[in-house]
């Protein structure tokens, strides 16, 4: 084994080399390592509170669709409670309508009745008058055959 | 491997000397020379790596990082983690240390990969003559001990630095025999055990590197039947490769934590 001066060199060499590798190398390299690491670090962490979130905003929009449906069924009761409502009116007006229309009938049919009666008499008296006139032509005073046919005329 | 590019005749015995020589600058008689090719490759490489992570590290995103950054960030993180998990004192250089060790360590370990003739051949070619290199400077153990040795300072800088000068001679003395008559023998098997750590780490990287690069060189001593044989020393090389960057720098955290712990 040959030990010479190239032991200093060497340690010499070695260092300057870990001197340098301290200074210029290692800390760089360690910084960006461990920046990275708390970067990636706090990028898991926000990915799971984005998670986390979506978690919730999906329960709440499931919350909110079912007080949707709740509400537009609850609305559509309504509707048709109100439709059912709307319709009873209509027919109860109807009905009130009809009556009345049937009265008024009534009524009218009535005084046709009444006034065809009258005009009936009317033209019975005339019909009796001249009848009794044919009758009575020849025997009887105009005037008291006048006044017993106006007598009849008002028993009608 | 041809022999004719060698200008004395070449037996297997001169063909690995040759790649086992460095090339030397320096009074070889004296301590101060220095194997060049070593020094080069892991200085060249050392370089690699830091200008890599540097360029990285200069333009590091926070946000979405392109592919050589998440690349160069799984290192990281990887060596975070193992010194979290097993250095439980704070420094802010046991990280980076532990990172530097083993980048570098694997790209100084993947020079082993490269066919062993290719970089000394074009060495040769380029210098007009016949020249050592050895590229692979974990096989060189005053690249390994100069490490292990350095990891060795740290843990006596941070022993004394964390327990006092008084706690670290008493855990040299007061162990394992807790009473001042055997205080010889604490020593002795404290020192021995001090010693062996950086010993015994450097060593078994260059051990484990050189053993790998020796049988490159006996296969590619075999002649025509040597390629499917360096394939599959290569594959399972490449988990030597990477499991002895990962032990060095595992054992620097356990040495260097061991160091902190204050009884």
């Amino acid at each position: 084994m040959n030990l010479n001066a190239t032991l200093l060199g060497q340690s010499i060499a070695f260092a300057v080399f870990v001197i340098f590798c301290m200074k210029y190398i290692w800390p760089p390299l360690m910084s960006a390592i461990e920046d990275r690491q708390a970067k990636i670090a706090d990028g898991l962490a926000s990915a799971e509170r984005a998670t986390k979130d979506l978690e919730l905003a999906q329960a709440a929009a499931t919350d909110q669709l079912k007080d949707a449906k709740a509400q537009a069924a609850s609305i559509v009761d309504m509707a048709n409670k109100r439709k059912a409502q709307i319709v009873d009116e209509a027919k109860t007006a109807a009905i009130t309508e009809r009556d009345k229309i049937i009265a008024s009938g009534y009524v009218e049919v009535e005084a046709e009745r009444n006034r065809a009666k009258e005009e009936l008499r009317q033209k019975v008296a005339v019909l009796a008058i001249a009848g009794a006139e044919k009758i009575l032509e020849r025997s009887i005073d105009q005037a008291v055959a006048n006044d017993i046919v106006e007598k009849l005329v008002g028993e009608l | 491997m041809s022999a004719s590019e060698h200008g004395e005749a070449l037996t297997p015995g001169s063909y690995i000397g040759h790649h086992l020589q460095n090339w030397t600058v320096g009074d070889t008689s004296t301590f101060w020379h220095v194997n060049a090719d070593s020094l080069l490759f892991s200085v060249g490489l050392g370089l690699v790596f830091i200008l890599l992570f540097w360029s990285v590290a200069r333009k590091a995103t926070s946000g979405v990082p392109g592919k050589l950054q998440c690349f160069i960030e799984i290192i990281v993180e990887f060596v975070d983690d193992t010194v979290k998990d097993t250095f439980h004192g704070k420094s802010s250089l046991v990280a980076p240390l532990a990172l530097t060790i083993f980048v570098w360590i694997i790209l100084m370990n993947t020079m082993d990969l490269i066919p062993v003739d290719w970089l000394p051949q074009a060495a040769n070619m380029a210098a007009g003559s016949d020249v050592y290199l050895r590229v692979v400077p974990t096989t060189d153990p005053n690249i390994a001990l100069a490490m292990s040795f350095s990891v060795f300072f740290l843990m006596i800088f941070y022993s004394i630095k964390i327990k006092g000068i008084g706690g670290f001679v008493k855990e040299l003395t007061m162990q394992p025999f807790n009473h001042w008559v055997f205080i010889p023998v604490n020593l002795v098997m404290e020192l021995v055990s001090l010693i062996a750590k950086p010993v015994s780490l450097g060593l078994r990287l260059f051990g484990n590197m050189y053993a790998g690069e020796m049988i490159f060189m006996l296969i590619a001593l075999v002649g025509v039947g040597q390629l499917p044989l360096h394939f599959m020393w290569a594959v399972f090389h490449i988990m030597v490769v990477i499991l002895q960057a990962f032990i060095f720098m595992m054992l620097t955290i356990v040495y260097l934590s061991m160091a902190h712990e204050d009884h």
